[in-house]
This record gives C-alpha cells, structure tokens and sequence, in this order.
C-alpha cells in the first residue's frame, strides 16, 4: 500500500541550497505559505524560483533565499505591489529572468514534455529578448520559414503546490474555481510535494465531475502533507479567501518591521502557532473570497 | 445632461471594442471594465467576457462588492484558458501602462535600470503575448510626459509599431493597437507609419495642451472633433455596472466632462 504522507518539515528537508524550485498557484491565491515559511527559516541559499509570484516570492527574497528569479509578474492581487520583490529587485542584487507569463507556461510545458524547448511567437518585439540573450530563436523547417522564438524548458528540481484535498496515494483535488498552471509545476519538476488542506479518503475522488477537478497525476506527487489553512494569508477557494488585511501589514513591513513579523509568526512556529498569530482557523475559513 | 470626466472616458474606451463581435474582452482596471462592460450592454452584445477571476458571464458583473448578486456563469476560463486564447486570437486587451511610447510600446515592469531599477512595479505579465497576438487599447488616467516617454519606454512589455524590434523587420501578423484613451483625448495608431494621432479633444482640451503633456510628436486628424459626450442611455447602464459610484473615485475631486462646469 502506497502511502505519501508527510509534514511540512520533511518537505523542506529535500530542499537544498542551489536548487530550482518550482512554487504553485497565481499571485495571493492557492500559493504553499506553510512549507515557505519553514523554508526560510532553513540554512538554504542561492535558490533558483520559478512562480506567477506573490508573498511567496517575496519571503523568500525577503530572507535572502532567492539568488535567480524566474517570473511574469510578483502581485498579491488586491494588493497590487509587494514590497519585498520590490525592494530586492531594486536593490540590484536579485537575478532576474523576466518572462511573458505565457512563455513561462511553455517552459513548464516543454519540461513537462521533456523537450529542449516550445516554439512560439511570444517574446518578439519586446525586452524579454533582449534581457534574457540564452533564449534563442529558430526558423520553421515548413514553407511558411517563420521565424520563431524557442522557449527553453523550466526544469525545477522540485515543485510545490497546495491543494484543497488529497489522499496518502497522493490523488488530489483542486476545488476553487482555477486550478492555476499546478500540473505543470508538477509534471515539470523531477519531483513534487502537495501540501494540502485536508487529507481525505480515496473514496471521496469517487465522483464524475470531481474528478474533473483533479489535473495532478499521482504518480507526479512524491509526498502529501496535511495542512489546514497552509495557503494563509493568501487564499484557498472556496474553503476561504484572501487575508487583505494580513497581506498589507506583510506589505508594510518590506521597508521597516519585518524582524518583528517574523519574530511575531514566522521563527519557531508551527502551524497552529502560526494559525493563532493571525487570529485562529476559525478567522481564516470566515475569510470572504475575493471578488475581482 | 451633465456628466463626469470619468464617465466621458469611459464612453470614448467603449467604443475600443466597437466591431469586435464575439472577441473575449479582458479589460483591466475600472475604466476599462465599466467601457468593456457599457460595450457588451449596449451595441456589442456578442463579446465574451469574465467576472474577473475564472467563470465567462452572460451579462456584466457590477463593479464593487456585490451585495446578493450571483454572476451568471456561461463557462469557464481559466488562465490556462486565457493563454490559449493568448494564442488563438479574437481577444482584445485594454489595459493602462506605466509608460507608452511613439511606438505604443508599453512598460508595466520597472522605471529606470533594468539591473538596478528606481521603481520595480509588476512584471511584464502577459504584455508581450497580448500585443503579439491579440488587439490591444489603452487608458491612461493621467496623460502626461511621464506616461507618453520620450524615448523609448524604460522595458518593453507591449510591443508596438516599432520595426526596429520585429524579427526580420517585418510587423508581426496580428499586431493591432487599436485606441487611447486618456484624460484629455481620444488617440489611434492612424497616423503614418501606424504613429499615434488624436481623433478627438475633450470638452475644453486644446490640441496644444496635449502635445504639451505627451514626450513624443503627437499627430492629429483633420480638425479633430470633440470627445463624443454620453448619451443618457449610456450614463444609465454605466450607474447600473457601478452602483457604489467607484467611478468617481477615478479622477481626483471627480471634475465635470464638460468645459467651465464645476
């Protein structure tokens, strides 16, 4: 009997410094807040991230994890701007490939398909060129002859994605309305980690359209940890919505306070520790889904 | 009849979508998604458009919160969804940059130095697919030399009708910027070489003051007339997307569309 459960703990344990990760979710939704905050309390380094970034992105630059950035953009939605990105994409030390958001799923999906790279005419005509000089460009062997540009597989060594709902096989359920590019997270990297809001039976899969909602292969999935409320502050559909609140004093902290946002919920907590600090679960599934 | 800038702008960005049919709009910000949402309600009932996160509707959703309103679902898109799209064409982008240039470039990710920039905002997002494949337009709350840059724009997300960018200098086949809309005027890619040009003048703007707030040489039709005022109609389906009024929040002080008026 296949059995992938695991802490949060043993999911960072397999993180070491040099790596390419892989984060899921979109922004300040569905993004694996529990595993990021024990990562950067871990004696890692010089990461490279790939993500459709948020505070996931900026903790880790926040604490110096981050030595090359692969992105589309670095937003917590309603609020727009997140201050850590931008304090260490302005302090020039962050290496940053900047992508279109499409080409970054083609990276993903050439990776997925274990190919070099995906054609496509995203990137012309624009900086995205110009700054990354590695991504080449081809000509179509077919009469039309167009010229192409080539996106180079994103490899990460490891993705991490949470999801509402899995099981110890690690099947898994995305329930809120987008299940984002997680799959392709999933596929891409050498290895993936769920973490999970509930751990269910396999018996509740047993149903045509939530089946519809599971777009992650088990036997992409090399560990299931249990999680309640392990996307907080940002949100989990439809078990609960964004912390607007929460993601500005994060905000708030990026220039001045951010020792004492640590000290205050981040260093030495687990997750009910963690779950306390910013009001209790009881809050957190209160928390109303963001309406854009 | 009076009326506010807002609402004026928000007429003059509707018709960015005139003839569009059954083209998925993604409009971003309020200006924008009360002009896609006026256009869908009155004279383009074919677009597609979505309640902001990943469910098609089959009407507008009203801006701000929504109180017992349930969107109505006609399907489903997804970002993934969206990409394809990207991808396959008949979507039309407005969406309002940081910076614009004489090419209609558009820089959304950073102001200064790439390495070391003064100000990191977002990211390019999805600029270089949206103007690469699809039809894009754009609203600029503040129409000033800040935004209309000089030069070039500090990082070009956006492409624009600039040959010096295009593989083999060639335009890529679906590149099409389609509209501007500031606070001062209404702005195409007529002009020669696809050069922005004004169409119209807002009530009381002079052609002067426009060029005076734009970095680059701004063209301009033959006698340009005056920024179409809303109809009631209009001004009634915009108070019925925006029941909470947001739209005067969007110019300071929430001044009249009209010359002299308070």
């Amino acid at each position: 009997m296949i059995d992938k459960t695991c802490v949060v703990r043993d999911i960072a344990d397999q993180i070491e410094s040099g790596m390419t990760i892989g984060i899921g979710g979109w922004g300040a939704r569905r993004k694996p807040m529990a595993f990021i905050r024990e990562l950067i309390q871990r004696d890692v380094k010089d990461l490279t991230v790939l993500s459709y970034g948020g505070p996931d992105v900026g903790m880790l630059a926040a604490t110096g994890k981050i030595s090359r950035l692969v992105f589309g953009f670095v937003s917590m939605d309603l609020v727009p701007l997140e201050g850590h990105f931008r304090q260490a994409r302005q302090s020039g030390t962050l290496e940053v490939v900047e992508l279109d958001e499409g080409m970054f799923q083609l990276g993903l999906k050439a990776a997925a398909a274990r190919l070099p790279f995906l054609p496509t005419r995203v990137g012309f005509g624009s900086d995205v060129l110009t700054t990354n000089p590695d991504i080449k460009t081809i000509s179509s062997p077919y009469a039309d002859g167009e010229e192409l540009v080539a996106m180079p597989a994103l490899k990460p060594d490891v993705a991490v994605c949470h999801v509402n709902e899995a099981d110890v096989l690690g099947n898994s359920r995305i329930s809120g309305p987008d299940p984002f590019f997680d799959e392709w997270f999933c596929r891409a990297a050498d290895v993936a980690y769920l973490t999970c809001e509930e751990i269910v039976p396999t018996d509740a899969f047993n149903d045509p359209l939530i089946a519809l909602q599971m777009p992650i292969e088990r036997n992409l999935v090399s560990g299931v940890a249990q999680v309640p409320c392990g996307a907080h502050p940002t949100s989990c559909g439809p078990d609960y919505g964004m912390d607007v609140p929460h993601l500005q004093k994060y905000n708030s902290v990026a220039k001045e306070g951010w020792h004492t946002y640590l000290e205050e919920h981040v260093t030495g907590k687990d997750l009910s520790a963690y779950v306390e600090s910013v009001g209790g679960e009881r809050a957190i599934r209160a928390l109303p889904l963001p309406v854009f | 009849m009076s009326y506010s800038l807002a609402e004026l702008c928000i007429c003059a960005s509707a018709e960015a979508f005139r003839g569009d049919g059954e083209y998925m709009v993604t409009s971003i910000g309020l200006v924008p998604r009360l002009a896609a949402s006026l256009a869908r309600s009155t004279f383009e009932p074919g677009l597609m458009m979505t309640e902001g996160e990943a469910y098609l509707v089959s009407e507008p959703v009203p801006v701000g919160p929504r109180g017992d309103y349930r969107p109505k679902i006609e399907g489903l898109m997804t970002y993934e969804r969206v990409f394809d799209i990207v991808n396959k064409g008949k979507r039309h982008a407005m969406v309002t940059p940081v910076q614009i240039d004489r090419f209609g470039q558009m820089n959304i990710s950073i102001v200064g130095d790439y390495d070391k920039p003064k100000t990191a905002l977002l990211g390019v997002r999805g600029y270089p697919g949206n103007t690469i494949n699809n039809s894009n337009s754009m609203f600029v709350p503040s129409h000033d030399t800040r935004t209309f840059v000089s030069g070039e724009v500090d990082m070009v997300g956006g492409i624009g009708y600039n040959p010096a960018r295009w593989p083999g200098g060639r335009k890529p086949p679906f590149l099409d910027l389609r509209r501007i809309v500031s606070n001062l005027a209404v702005m195409d890619f007529g002009g020669s070489d696809h050069g922005i040009r004004v169409i119209s003048l807002h009530p009381g703007v002079t052609l002067a003051q426009v060029r005076e707030n734009t970095g680059f040489e701004l063209q301009c039709v033959d006698s340009p007339g005056t920024t179409r005022p809303p109809t009631e109609e209009q001004l009634a389906v915009i108070a019925r997307l925006d029941p909470h009024d947001l739209r005067a929040t969007i110019f300071k002080g929430n001044p009249s569309g009209e010359p002299g008026q308070a």
